[in-house]
C-alpha cells in the first residue's frame, strides 16, 4: 500500500485531482457577478497583480515538482536499455519529477564542500602536497566555477536547487492544510449555525475542546504518535486549525439564517439541505477564501518553525525550515557561512510576502463590510 | 457632593428655604437610604459576578474532560501501549518479554478502560484511563517515561522560568502594539501610516526563526551585548531573558500593530466619537480616553489568541535560548519519545489556555457591565 502511494502514478493522480478541483471552483466562481466584480477590483491594483504573478510562479514550480515519471534505465556505456535477466522486462529507475528533469544540470553540478555564491574557489582552504612534497594551504578551484547562484552547502549540493525543491513542501503545507480543514469546517460550521439547538451545542463543544489545545502541542502529540512527515504535519495542522474557520462560518450562518431571503425560502417550504446548498453556502464562500488566503502565509511560517523544533516534515523532505536549521550551526563558524540561511529566507519571504499582500487585496475586494 | 445627590436622585428638596429640622431629618434619612441602596447594589453586583465566575469555571470542566478524553484516545487507543513500548525500546530490539517489562515498570500493563480482575470501584481505578489520564485532573501527572521522575515536580520547577519569559513578552507586546497602533490611528492616512503598514506586512512575513537567529547573531555574537543563550536563577536571569523578550516582542509586533490599528479605526468611525468631537474635545482626548476605553473590549477578546501564540513562540524561544521552561521540556520530550511528558504538557497547555480565557472573560465582565447580565 505504501509502495503504491510513494509511487509516481498516485502522486500524479492526486496533483491532477487537486488541480481539477481548483480549476472547477475558479470556473464556478467566475460565472457569478459578485466574484467577477471582486476580481476586477483586485486587478485594478497593480501591486496585487504582481503578487499574484509571483504566487503563480511558485505554484508552477510546486506543480512541476509534483508531476513525474520513471524512465527506463540505460547502460552507462553502451546506452542500450537494461532488461530483467529472466523476464526480459525493461527496468525503470526510481523516477524523477518534471522539476528534477528541468534542473538536471543544477542537480549534477556537485562540489566537494562549501563554496560561496558565484565563487571560483572553494570556501575553505585545504592542505595539499606540492610537487616537492611540501604541504601547502591552497583553496582548490571549484569543478563548476561561477555557476552556483547561492553557493553550495556542506556536502557540495547547490543551494538554489534545495530552495527550489523546498517550494513544493511550502506550497503543500500552505494549501493542503486549509483544504483538509475545509470540508469539516464547512459541514460543521454551517450545520451548527443553521440548525442550532442540540446540534449547535454538540459542535460547539467539539471545537471548543479542540481549540483549547495549543496547536503546537497538538502537533507535538500527533508527531510523537504518528511520526514525522509531510502528510502527518498537514493532517495535524488541518485538525488543529479547522476550528477557527468553523467558528466564523457558524456566526455568519446564524446571521444569514435570520436574513429575509432565507426566511422566505423557509416559508416557501424549502428543505434545510436545499437552503444550505443554494442560499447559505454561496454566501459564506468569501469567508472561506479570505481565511484560506490569510492563513496560507502563517502556515508556511509555522512549518519552518515546527521543522526546526523536530516536529515538522522530518529529515527526508527538503524544506526551508530544515535549511534554516542546518544554517544555524553554520553561523557559529568563522568565517560565517551565510548563504544557505539567506537563500532560504529569501525564498520564504518571496512566498509569504506576496501571499500576505494578495490576501489583503482579496479580503478588501470580497469583504462586504470593507467594500462600501 | 452631598448637596447635589438629592437633586440627581430626582428629589426636589428646596435648597433656598432655611434648614428646618424636618428637612434635616429628611436629608439624613435619604442619605441612609442611599447608602443602603448602594450597598445592596454592590452586593447584587458581587453576587452576579460570583455566579458568572462560577458558571464560567463550571463550563471549564466539561471542556477539560473533553481534552482529557481526546488525549486518552490519541495516546492509548490510537497508539496502544505495545506500540509505545516498541517505539521507546526501538523496533528491532524489542521482544515480547522486554515489552512486558517496560509496560510493567511504567504502569502501562493495566487494561485501558475496565479491569475485569478487580472488584468494586477498583474495576475503574485500576485502569490506564483512570491512572494515566483522569488523574491529571487532580494534579497527579505521573512519572516521566524516560527517567521515571515525577512530572509534577518537573512542571513546578520549570513553570517559573517559563512565566518569567511569557508574562513580560505578553505585557510588553500588548503595550507596544497598542501604543504604536494608537499613534498610527491618530495619524491615519499620512505617509507615516502608509509606510508603517508596509513595514508591518514585512515584519509579519519574516519567520520568527529569523528574528531569533538575527538577534543572537547581532546582539550576542557580533556586538557581545547580551549572552547568546543560557539561564541562571535569581536576579541574574534578567541578563539572559532580555534578548528572548526583545525577540518575542519584535516577532509579535507587525501582526499586533496591524490588528489593533484596524480595531481603533473601526472604533473611530462610531457615533460617540463624532459626538465627543462635536462637544469640542481635543482629538487626543477623544482618541486616548474615549476610543481606547471602548476598544478595550475587542482587545480583551484577543487575549486568549495572544496566549496561544505565546505558547508557540515560547517553545521556539526556550529551545533556542536554552531557558529551562516548559516549552523546551516538551520539545526534548518529543525527541526522547517520552509519551507521559507530552501527554501531561498537552493537558497542561489546554488548562493554562482555559485559565487565560476565564481571566480574559472576568476582565471583560469588569469592563463591560452588559456582559454579566446575559
Amino acid at each position: 500500500m505504501t509502495d503504491f502511494f510513494q509511487g509516481w502514478p498516485a502522486k500524479n493522480l492526486a496533483t491532477g485531482i487537486l488541480l481539477l478541483v481548483l480549476f472547477l471552483l475558479a470556473l464556478r466562481l467566475s460565472r457569478r457577478a459578485y466574484w467577477r466584480e471582486a476580481f476586477r477590483e483586485i486587478r485594478r491594483r497593480r501591486g496585487s497583480m504582481f503578487c499574484l504573478a509571483v504566487l503563480c510562479v511558485y505554484l508552477l514550480i510546486a506543480l512541476l515538482d509534483s508531476f513525474g515519471w520513471c524512465s527506463p534505465m540505460r547502460h552507462p556505456e553502451s546506452g542500450e536499455l537494461m532488461r530483467h535477466a529472466q523476464s526480459q522486462k525493461i527496468l525503470y529507475d526510481q523516477g524523477a519529477s518534471a522539476l528534477d528533469r528541468l534542473l538536471q544540470p543544477l542537480r549534477h553540478k556537485q562540489e566537494k564542500t562549501y563554496s560561496a555564491p558565484l565563487a571560483t574557489k572553494q570556501f575553505f582552504s585545504e592542505t595539499e602536497l606540492d610537487a616537492d612534497g611540501v604541504p601547502r594551504r591552497v583553496q582548490p578551484a571549484l569543478l563548476y566555477p561561477r555557476q552556483h547562484l547561492f553557493g553550495t552547502d556542506r556536502v557540495g549540493v547547490d543551494v538554489l536547487y534545495q530552495c527550489l525543491k523546498s517550494v513544493r513542501t511550502g506550497m503543500i503545507i500552505g494549501l493542503l492544510t486549509t483544504l483538509l480543514a475545509l470540508p469539516f469546517a464547512m459541514l460543521f460550521g454551517v450545520c451548527a449555525g443553521y440548525y442550532g439547538g442540540v446540534v449547535d451545542d454538540l459542535i460547539q463543544y467539539v471545537y471548543t475542546v479542540l481549540s483549547s489545545i495549543p496547536t503546537v502541542l497538538f502537533v507535538a502529540a500527533f508527531m510523537i504518535i504518528f511520526g514525522q512527515g509531510l502528510a502527518q504535519l498537514c493532517l495535524a495542522m488541518g485538525i488543529a486549525s479547522w476550528t477557527s474557520l468553523c467558528r466564523l462560518l457558524r456566526a455568519e450562518t446564524m446571521r444569514l439564517r435570520e436574513s429575509d431571503f432565507v426566511q422566505a425560502a423557509i416559508s416557501m417550504g424549502s428543505s434545510g439541505r436545499k437552503i444550505i446548498m443554494r442560499h447559505i453556502l454561496p454566501n459564506v464562500l468569501h469567508i472561506i477564501l479570505i481565511t484560506a488566503m490569510l492563513r496560507f502565509s502563517s502556515e508556511v511560517l509555522a512549518e519552518a518553525a515546527l521543522t526546526y523544533l523536530g516536529i515538522g516534515v522530518g529529515a527526508d523532505t527538503m524544506s526551508w525550515g530544515a535549511m534554516i536549521n542546518d544554517a544555524r550551526s553554520e553561523l557559529t563558524r568563522d568565517p560565517v557561512i551565510w548563504w544557505k540561511l539567506c537563500a532560504a529566507l529569501l525564498f520564504m519571504l518571496g512566498l509569504v510576502l506576496p501571499a500576505n499582500i494578495f490576501g489583503d487585496a482579496v479580503r478588501d475586494a470580497l469583504d462586504p463590510k470593507l467594500r462600501q | 457632593m452631598s448637596a447635589a445627590r438629592p437633586n440627581m436622585a430626582g428629589h426636589r428638596a428646596s435648597t433656598n428655604a432655611p434648614h428646618s429640622t424636618a428637612t434635616r431629618a429628611y436629608r439624613c434619612n435619604l442619605r441612609i437610604k442611599q447608602t443602603f441602596e448602594r450597598f445592596l447594589d454592590l452586593c447584587f453586583h458581587i453576587s452576579l459576578m460570583t455566579t458568572y465566575l462560577l458558571r464560567r469555571i463550571a463550563y471549564m470542566l466539561p471542556i477539560l474532560l473533553g481534552v482529557n478524553l481526546l488525549v486518552f484516545a490519541l495516546f492509548f487507543l490510537v497508539n496502544s501501549p505495545d506500540d509505545m513500548a516498541r517505539q521507546a525500546l526501538g523496533d528491532k530490539a524489542a521482544n515480547p518479554e522486554q515489552i512486558a517489562r517496560w509496560k510493567e515498570a511504567l504502569g502501562y500493563h493495566l487494561p485501558r478502560l475496565y479491569n475485569r480482575e478487580e472488584s468494586g470501584l477498583r474495576c475503574f481505578t485500576q485502569t490506564i484511563f483512570f491512572q494515566k489520564s483522569l488523574s491529571m485532573f487532580w494534579g497527579d501527572f505521573g512519572n516521566s517515561d524516560m527517567n521515571r521522575e515525577p512530572l509534577g515536580r518537573e512542571i513546578r520547577k520549570r513553570i517559573i522560568p517559563s512565566l518569567c519569559l511569557t508574562l513580560p513578552i505578553f505585557l510588553a507586546s500588548l503595550l507596544c502594539n497598542i501604543a504604536a497602533a494608537l499613534y498610527l490611528a491618530a495619524n491615519r492616512g499620512s505617509n507615516l501610516d502608509r509606510m508603517a503598514q508596509i513595514g508591518c506586512v514585512l515584519l509579519m512575513s519574516v519567520s520568527t526563526l529569523i528574528y531569533i537567529i538575527a538577534g543572537q547573531f547581532l546582539l550576542g555574537k557580533q556586538l557581545r551585548l547580551l549572552p547568546v543563550s543560557g539561564f541562571l536563577p535569581g536576579l541574574s536571569m534578567l541578563r539572559f531573558l532580555l534578548l528572548p523578550i526583545l525577540v518575542g516582542v519584535l516577532s509579535n509586533f507587525g501582526g499586533g500593530v496591524r490588528f489593533y490599528r484596524t480595531l481603533f479605526l473601526e472604533e473611530i468611525n462610531r457615533d460617540y466619537v463624532r459626538s465627543a468631537r462635536a462637544k469640542g474635545l481635543s482629538e487626543n482626548r477623544v482618541l486616548f480616553v474615549h476610543v481606547l476605553k471602548n476598544a478595550l473590549i475587542p482587545i480583551l477578546t484577543n487575549v486568549p489568541i495572544q496566549l496561544l501564540m505565546l505558547i508557540m513562540g515560547n517553545l521556539l524561544l526556550e529551545n533556542f535560548f536554552g531557558i529551562p521552561g516548559l516549552g523546551g521540556y516538551t520539545i526534548n520530550a518529543v525527541a526522547a519519545q517520552d509519551f507521559a511528558a507530552v501527554k501531561a504538557m498537552v493537558f497542561l497547555g489546554a488548562l493554562l489556555f482555559m485559565l487565560g480565557t476565564v481571566l480574559a472573560d472576568i476582565c471583560y465582565a469588569l469592563v463591560d457591565p452588559r456582559i454579566r447580565l446575559k
